[in-house]
């Protein structure tokens, strides 16, 4: 009767990592989200139509083509893991770390535009006029930009992190399925539906898997709802 | 205290080539849409580069295209009022007004926070959210929030165009004490006579993109060609003027100019010895060139010619001085000739006392309120 309660530890460690690649992946990311929205939004410079392209990539190629081009760049062996390994230690490959690398360039794209179209709404009127009170460009942005598209910025980050949290195909082709380590909620099902009389299993992952989106999409609502009663109308 | 500008800009296929300098408490920038007012008090502020020329105010050069000067927006604490008030809408009202103050060095802070609540009455609004104001109380909190940042100029472009005439004369008071307390000179866009003839110390006009005529506000105004705004307004001549008698029985006042021209109004709530200004349509004055006898018009001066333009119409336009007033008359071709108004002729100007209306505030010969002189 209650086969549904009670997850496995085994369960529980896929649950626990995929929250913590998420949130690595959507939080790591989002400065960096931030600074190529701006850009995007407000710069013309040669190259951006390439830039725009690169951000988007993720979005178009089959998510296990990204996962192996991550592996070619970021394993051991590739050019920015080799790199990243000898200066600072840090390894992607078959780690957690590198799950969390490819939920975020998977989401990436999403919380990019969510955050661009924020910027791009904000009336610049109101930057010049916070530039005739005294106001530094990095002072304008501090103190009038980025409170306008806070609502943006929530929505880029609530969609990265639904992203991460069903991110697959990239997963696994770059940090493959090793349990406690890079085995995510989806790789955990996957490996579920694999074995026979692993239904149970998979069902009760399922259920958390709904759990954990809804509730993170009723956050943002009510998150989006309040910082939109503080903007309300200009 | 000084604004000097001589600069040369082009935007498109529109040429700015203005140049002009005042020492007036509020500068006018007057002239029709699309004369160049916005984009000159832009380059004032910094908003915009422009293209060769320079501009000083209070002897420090903001912009120097010869010697490499542009001081950028932020750094020239020249507050700016704009149409569209451009409060941030994610700030309170006490918020927005102390906003600048943060970024004024601490030993410039020399406007009190208090005072210019006081001063626009906006001590009931300090909590709210901009979004909850209405047109005219978001315009008055611009203007604190500009005061508050202790500017050494202010700049305000058209800062009553987008209200209603009621909400208009809710905040010209505001304005006028703003010129004649606050010390801080205050450059003023409009394309309405009524409000540079109320408001003004000094006017600077422009059309198309050039500097047509600047000076002091009574010397400026007469000019031919100030009047026909777009508001179907006519040549007026202003007069400042000094109550002697605020009210003489069959409800008049007498007041006095600077040149000694007594002049009888109807009755204006004023005390005795206090400032006002006049605006005098130049169709409500008649010439004569002999002192009339027996004539009802109360208020006849004795004037010369000092230019007579004549338009392709039936009309001419004759510019007068009663010393150091300046009067304009719109009369007939047909007058001048008969009468030989020329330059130099010794004429009587006749204005009649009830072309005055104090109820009305914007049609000509319009009373303006007391102004401190």
């Amino acid at each position: 009767m209650d086969w549904w309660l009670e997850l496995t530890p085994a369960e529980w460690d896929a649950v626990r990592l995929s929250i913590r690649v998420s949130i690595w992946a959507t939080l790591a990311s989002l400065p960096a989200g931030i600074a190529v929205a701006y850009v995007l939004a407000r710069k013309e410079f040669w190259g951006k139509a390439a830039l725009n392209g690169l951000v988007h990539l993720p979005l178009i190629l089959p998510p296990v083509v990204t996962g192996y081009l991550l592996l070619l760049t970021f394993g051991r062996r590739g050019p920015a893991g080799a790199f990243l390994y000898e200066h600072f230690g840090i390894v992607f490959a078959f780690r957690w770390t590198g799950a969390a690398l490819a939920c975020a360039v998977m989401a990436f794209p999403l919380m990019v535009r969510a955050i661009r179209l924020s910027i791009e709404a904000v009336d610049r009127k109101l930057e010049a006029a916070a530039g005739t009170l005294g106001a530094s460009p990095l002072w304008v942005f501090a103190t009038v930009t980025l409170p306008l598209i806070l609502p943006g910025i929530i929505a880029g980050m609530i969609l990265a992190f639904a992203k991460a949290m069903g991110e697959f195909g990239a997963t696994i082709t770059f940090v493959s399925n090793i349990p406690g380590e890079t085995q995510t909620l989806p790789s955990a099902i996957y490996t579920f539906t694999q074995v026979p009389g692993g239904n149970a299993g998979a069902m009760r992952l399922t259920l958390v898997s709904i759990v954990i989106a809804m509730g993170a999409l009723i956050a943002s609502e009510a998150l989006a709802r309040r910082v939109a009663r503080r903007l309300d109308a200009a | 205290m000084t604004v000097e500008v001589d600069i040369a800009h082009g935007l498109g296929a529109f040429q700015l080539d203005a140049r002009f300098s005042s020492d007036g408490r509020l500068i006018a920038l007057f002239g029709h849409s699309g004369s160049g007012k916005t984009s000159l008090v832009n380059l004032i502020a910094g908003l915009t580069r422009p293209d060769a020329g320079r501009i000083v105010v209070d002897g420090r050069a903001l912009v120097d295209t010869k010697a490499g000067i542009f001081v950028p927006a932020h750094k020239r604490r020249i507050g700016y009022v704009f149409q569209d008030a451009r409060l941030f809408p994610h700030m309170t009202v006490a918020q927005n007004l102390r906003y600048g103050r943060f970024f004024t060095p601490a030993g410039e802070r020399y406007v009190d926070f208090a005072t210019v609540v006081e001063l626009l009455g906006i001590g009931h609004l300090l909590n709210r959210r901009p979004s909850l104001l209405s047109g005219g109380e978001k315009q008055r909190v611009a203007i604190g929030r500009a005061l508050v940042a202790s500017p050494r100029l202010i700049l305000m472009d058209e800062p009553l165009a987008s209200l209603d005439e009621a909400r208009k004369a809710e905040i010209m008071p505001y304005i006028e004490r703003l010129r004649d307390e606050a010390n801080i000179p205050i450059v003023y866009v409009s394309h309405s006579v009524a409000e540079v003839a109320r408001l003004a110390t000094d006017i600077v006009a422009l059309a198309g993109g050039r500097v047509t005529a600047s000076g002091p506000a009574a010397r400026v105004m007469p000019l031919p060609g100030l009047g026909g705004g777009e508001e179907g307004e006519e040549e007026s001549a202003l007069i400042d003027l000094e109550m002697v008698a605020p009210d003489d029985g069959y409800g008049l006042s007498l007041m006095r100019s600077a040149a000694g021209g007594e002049w009888r109004l109807p009755a204006i709530d004023a005390a005795a010895g206090a400032r006002l200004r006049v605006r005098v349509r130049a169709r409500d004055v008649m010439l004569a060139r002999e002192r009339p006898k027996d004539i009802s018009a109360l208020n006849v001066l004795a004037a010369r010619i000092s230019a007579v333009s004549e338009g392709d119409g039936p009309q001419a336009l004759v510019r007068l001085d009663h010393g150091a007033d300046a009067l304009v008359s719109r009369v007939t071709r047909r007058s001048v000739a008969a009468l030989a108004l020329e330059p130099g002729a010794e004429v009587f100007a006749i204005v009649k006392s009830v072309t005055f209306d104090p109820a009305a505030p914007t049609p000509g010969g319009s009373l303006a309120r007391p102004t401190a002189a």
